[in-house]
């Protein structure tokens, strides 16, 4: 039997705006460019929104009205949520009638789509806490499996995880990790067979989310059926074909004229024609296919590019310089006990900030540079850094209980006038 | 391939970069293996390429005694007058012009004794001499455009002689060369050149011939100790090189950053006025006038700033960027320039935007950890710009060229 495993990832950071020396101390509002720019975020939300969200929600819907045997994941970051709050709450709305099938999962994950993980144990289960209280908020439904930024996983990770008992989690199929074996059967974390892994099925996954348009490719152009018989062939291969992507794929990455629309919206009836073919969600998968072997990660393995490590967030000195600098932000902004500076510390931690000041592709001007909204890596860095020491500024001023009368007066005049804005 | 180049200047007697990138070029075609003929108007001492050079003054007189005279600089009226009818766009020139005209008349007898497959002519200076020796051969003619008059005078009073003679050259010219996608927009822009007829090929640069500096100019490096800041301004004075924004950027740096130095290396004609508009702005202890460097020198005093800037108004190619990065110093480059489309790992910015200009000056300066990123990725992209591969596409350049010859021949 073939079950596919559907799960795609919703994800839009708060971008920072162009944020010189001079506005350190003067203005404390970073993600509020409304320029033409691309770090313009309420502008790219619904662009992405209308490309991509609501049409491919529509799709979804209908195919799970039309076959009751479909289901299918989701991610959605805490600072994509908030997002669609503000600026295209319709969104918002089709993923609630979605979830309401109940067929649709929602995963977890760090609230802020961030890299926490990597120094701090205690701000990952904050945010990972955050995540599960807004999905419970807005869909009413708690995550039981858990998926990681980018799908980064190491052994200490999972076992951060299973402490804080998810059922299990997802993570690359790996060649490295697998070695001889298959990503379609279910496997479990290191000594600890009660922690089950879902393993992306890299090549049919890739199949759709990269390859779906490029005319150089000896299987264009994919069609429904012809996926549905490359699942087919799995039979007895086994357990579960675990299909994930960045749900962007469906009409931002690749376009509507590309067909992809159509692909989607035919995959359930095609995939649902062999009887021994099934869907899943991860849920199910992990409490229905028992576990296989042990997966032993050592190192950090992710989803990203041909190297699957973190090296497009973590490789050069600018892109350690700044993560040095955030983490040691830390412990005084969380002193300060001020939710607006936390929040916005926070907003810092998302990992497309390291991302867009990656160098390792900038030589070439490849397809990356198209996800980057700055000049350069280094405009990401300078903008970075400044917000940075204006957080740093605002967490050394007065605390709170120590102002004057009059500052603080001005200071909830502040907030109401920001709640009136909003 | 026999190639006969025009030149106006050359090693180590040059004012700038033309003669750099001519000697380079000639090197780098001289590997290629091509038999490289360079014309200069007189003799004097120059670096050694490989390539033969050649004197117009020198030139083995075809007809005697009026060939003796332009050579020796005198020409009677009569003759003058009849050159200026033939370019009249030089008809109000002061000596410079003369110069030009006399290296024009010399040309003809120097192609016809060396017989060239391509003739190759650097900036409006050696245009009218290559003019003629294609004329005179009938061989195909490359101008090779380091500059124009736009870059010279910063989109200013723009000299019409010298525009017409520029204008001239590039359209008598079968393929025109030029250093950058900048230069080659003012060209179609400004000049009306169709946009196929430009090929661009970046300058590039000698690896063994930039001096590179291994210790830090003792003085430097004591205020560095001392906890300053160097940020350097190499270039001449002028207009072009935009030395007064590099002041009002420093001004505002000092603002927040008291303990930084600004070094101004060149000389030119606005030297005096920025060395006023330094002490103008308050900021006169801050900056230091080193008048101009080379060599060795230089080197040093690249290697011991923290960042260089080169806030051009318009400048085609430049060649400041690539000898800073080969001494391991990051560059801030104004956008309205040539070589921001090879060094990609630069800050960039508009020369007008001091603020932002500024901004990044100071981030370098705060931040060891962008200073070393920005010198690591941007020197790597320096040492690939080696004259070897930029004279490789200057070759396909003449072979498309003569083939076209050829073929129309047939």
């Amino acid at each position: 039997m073939s079950a596919v495993c559907l799960y795609f990832q919703v994800h839009q950071p708060r971008r920072i705006k162009r944020y010189r020396f001079f506005d350190i101390g003067n203005d404390h509002e970073y993600f509020n460019d409304e320029t033409e720019c691309d770090t313009n975020n309420a502008r790219v939300l619904r662009k992405v929104a209308n490309k991509c969200y609501l049409p491919a929600n529509a799709v979804l819907q209908e195919n799970l009205e039309r076959n009751p045997d479909f289901r299918v994941a989701f991610s959605i970051s805490g600072v994509a949520l908030e997002q669609f709050e503000e600026y295209a709450p319709e969104v918002i709305e089709s993923f609630k009638r979605l979830v309401a099938t109940g067929r649709v999962e929602i995963l977890a994950e760090t609230y802020y789509h961030s890299l926490s993980f990597l120094r701090s144990p205690l701000e990952f289960r904050e945010q990972v806490r955050m995540h599960a209280d807004k999905v419970h908020k807005l869909f009413g439904v708690t995550p039981y499996v858990f998926r990681n930024t980018e799908l980064i996983y190491r052994n200490d990770i999972a076992e951060l995880v299973a402490d804080m008992g998810y059922l299990g989690m997802l993570a690359e199929g790996a060649d490295h990790l697998l070695g001889w074996r298959k990503s379609t059967y279910v496997y479990h974390a290191k000594q600890d067979p009660t922690f089950k892994l879902l393993l992306k099925h890299y090549k049919l996954s890739d199949d759709i989310a990269f390859r779906f348009s490029n005319k150089d490719w000896e299987e264009w152009p994919l069609t429904a059926p012809k996926f549905a018989r490359w699942v087919n062939a799995h039979n007895g291969d086994g357990h579960v074909i675990n299909l994930f992507m960045d749900y962007e794929t469906f009409g931002e990455h690749q376009w509507e004229d590309t067909g992809i629309f159509d692909f989607l919206r035919a995959l359930p009836e095609e995939v649902l024609t062999h009887p021994d073919n099934s869907f899943v969600t991860p849920t199910e998968a992990l409490s229905t296919f028992p576990t296989t072997g042990e997966i032993d990660a050592p190192q950090y393995v992710s989803w990203a590019d041909v190297e699957r490590d973190l090296s497009a967030w973590l490789s050069n000195p600018i892109q350690h310089d700044a993560m040095r600098a955030f983490f040691e932000l830390e412990p005084e902004v969380k002193q300060s006990k001020d939710p607006e500076l936390i929040r916005d510390w926070r907003r810092l931690s998302t990992s497309d900030h390291f991302y867009y000041m990656c160098t390792k592709w900038f030589q070439d001007g490849d397809v990356h540079a198209y996800f980057n909204p700055y000049e350069s890596p280094y405009e990401a860095f300078i903008a970075y850094m400044n917000v940075l020491n204006d957080v740093r500024l605002r967490a050394r001023a007065v605390p709170p209980g120590k102002r004057s009368v009059w500052e603080s007066i001005s200071h909830k005049a502040h907030g109401v006038l920001q709640a009136i804005k909003s | 391939m026999r190639v006969l180049m025009y030149g106006w200047e050359f090693p180590p007697h040059n004012s700038g970069g033309l003669g750099v990138a001519c000697y380079g070029l000639t090197r780098g075609l001289v590997a290629q293996g091509a038999d490289v003929r360079f014309v200069l108007p007189r003799r004097y001492p120059v670096a050694d390429t490989g390539a033969k050079m050649i004197f117009a003054s020198e030139a083995n007189p075809l007809d005697g005694e009026q060939a003796r005279r332009f050579a020796s600089g005198y020409l009677t009226e009569d003759e003058l007058k009849f050159l200026r009818g033939q370019y009249p766009e030089l008809q109000y020139g002061p000596g410079l012009f003369d110069e030009v005209l006399r290296y024009a008349a010399l040309s003809p007898m120097v192609a016809l004794a060396q017989q060239p497959d391509v003739i190759h002519m650097h900036d409006w200076l050696s245009f009218p001499a290559g003019m003629a020796a294609k004329r005179a051969t009938g061989a195909p003619l490359v101008a090779h455009v380091h500059a124009t008059e736009f870059d010279r005078t910063g989109f200013g009073k723009v000299n019409q002689s010298i525009y017409d003679i520029e204008r001239r050259g590039v359209h008598e010219a079968d393929k025109v060369v030029a250093v950058s996608d900048y230069t080659k927009k003012i060209l179609v822009d400004h000049y009306g050149i169709d946009p196929d007829k430009v090929e661009v090929v970046h300058n590039g640069i000698d690896l063994d011939d930039v001096a590179v500096a291994t210790i830090a100019e003792e003085r430097a490096k004591e205020l560095k100790d001392a906890g300053w800041s160097v940020v350097l301004f190499v270039g001449r004075l002028t207009l072009q090189k935009g030395p007064d924004y590099f002041l009002d950027a420093a001004h505002k740096v000092l603002a927040y950053r008291p303990n930084t130095f600004f070094v101004v290396s060149g000389s030119g004609d606005m030297a005096q006025q920025i060395i006023d508009r330094a002490a103008y702005l308050g900021i006169g202890d801050r900056v230091l006038f080193t008048g101009f460097m080379r060599n060795k020198e230089l080197a040093r005093m690249y290697g011991s700033a923290d960042l260089v800037v080169m806030p051009s108004v318009s400048e085609p190619f430049g060649i400041v960027p690539l000898e800073s990065l080969l001494n391991g110093t990051p560059v801030l480059i104004s956008k309205q320039s040539g070589v921001s489309e090879v060094i990609k790992n630069s800050l960039k910015v508009d020369f007008w935007d001091t603020d932002e200009m500024a901004n990044k000056i100071i981030s370098v300066l705060d931040h060891p950890s962008l200073k070393e990123t920005l010198a690591t990725e941007g020197g790597r992209e320096a040492r690939a710009q080696v004259w070897d591969k930029v004279a490789a596409r200057c070759m396909m350049v003449y072979k498309k060229l003569t083939r076209a010859l050829l073929r129309s021949r047939v």
